[in-house]
């Protein structure tokens, strides 16, 4: 395991700059979008853009930028269920105000 | 008894360094962070469905252009601070300290852009607990209210990053953060990151929400 961390730390896995501005070109593309969509004043719409691509843009912020689309498969499941106790809350939060 | 000096010096001498451990002790804080924040949108979640057509008009009367344009400047500090972190990987020390200033710049653009925005709400006599706010309808006042408080607190991370931040520039002036040593500076990006994804949920929820 320490021989693990070791390599870890001396050959960590480095992305050049060119993937990362090709990232934040995707991201202002999507906050085109979704303010066009919004600006449509299409509930459905924008709705679709809240639900869809405001998700994208973390999940892209999320992986690149934050680097966990190379992290070890254990992060990327800590993340998960860390995401995964947030989304139980809003569900859970929910389904009591429209169930009761 | 005699116990071997030896161990212990060479643990003192050497510089205790444990990559693995510090990024995942951010990663845990950066949790807390999403549990703090998420509390706070199902508050605005609830308030929203009890009061739709409230949210809807009070949402009207923020500054979309201002919203967007913040949201651009924040979009491109994540950008400037992966560059950051890229650029002493490649031993690259003053490109990093260029990024890096280039973040804190747009750090402070973003706030600087809030200052004007609140202020704009001020004049207009909405703050929270002002008289022309708590004549209006409970919903708008719901919505203020958490406009304030989740963009405050929001306003509150920006602050306290591009403190951080400049720390970490005195640490890669002195070549205390390097090509191989690098994780202060990684975890600080996270920290900046996480800011910028809370941003991404707020720009709908808020400035689009009508």
């Amino acid at each position: 395991m320490s021989s693990n961390v070791q390599s870890h730390a001396e050959s960590p896995h480095i992305v050049g700059y060119a993937a990362f501005i090709k990232v934040w070109i995707a991201l202002v593309v999507l906050t085109g979008l979704l303010v066009g969509l919004s600006l449509t004043h299409r509930p459905n719409l924008a709705l679709l853009g809240l639900l869809v691509i405001t998700p994208t843009k973390a999940s892209l912020v999320l992986f690149y930028f934050m680097h966990l689309k190379y992290e070890s498969t254990a992060l990327k499941y800590m993340v998960a269920a860390a995401i995964g106790v947030l989304i139980i809350f809003i569900g859970l939060t929910f389904s009591d105000y429209l169930f009761r | 008894m005699s116990v071997p000096a030896e161990p212990q010096v060479a643990e003192h001498a050497g510089e205790h360094r444990d990559y693995v451990g510090a990024k995942l002790g951010m990663w845990i804080f950066v949790f807390t962070e999403l549990i703090l924040f998420g509390g706070l949108f199902v508050a605005y979640g609830m308030y929203r469905s009890m009061h739709p057509l409230e949210f809807h008009k009070a949402s009207g009367e923020l500054n979309i252009a201002l919203g967007v344009t913040n949201t651009v400047v924040l979009l491109t500090s994540s950008l400037t601070m992966v560059l950051s972190v890229v650029a002493i990987r490649l031993q690259r020390k003053v490109q990093s300290m260029f990024f890096l200033a280039c973040t804190m710049l747009l750090g402070a653009v973003f706030l600087v852009n809030k200052f004007f925005e609140w202020r704009a709400k001020f004049h207009h006599g909405i703050f929270p607990g002002s008289d022309h706010l708590m004549a209006r309808p409970p919903g708008e006042r719901l919505f203020f209210g958490l406009y304030f408080g989740m963009t405050g607190l929001h306003g509150l991370h920006v602050t306290i990053g591009v403190v951080v931040m400049s720390v970490m520039m005195v640490f890669l002036a002195r070549d205390r953060i390097r090509h191989n040593d690098f994780i202060k500076l990684e975890n600080t990006g996270l920290y900046w990151h996480l800011v910028d994804v809370i941003w991404i949920f707020l720009l709908p929820l808020f400035y689009l929400a009508a």
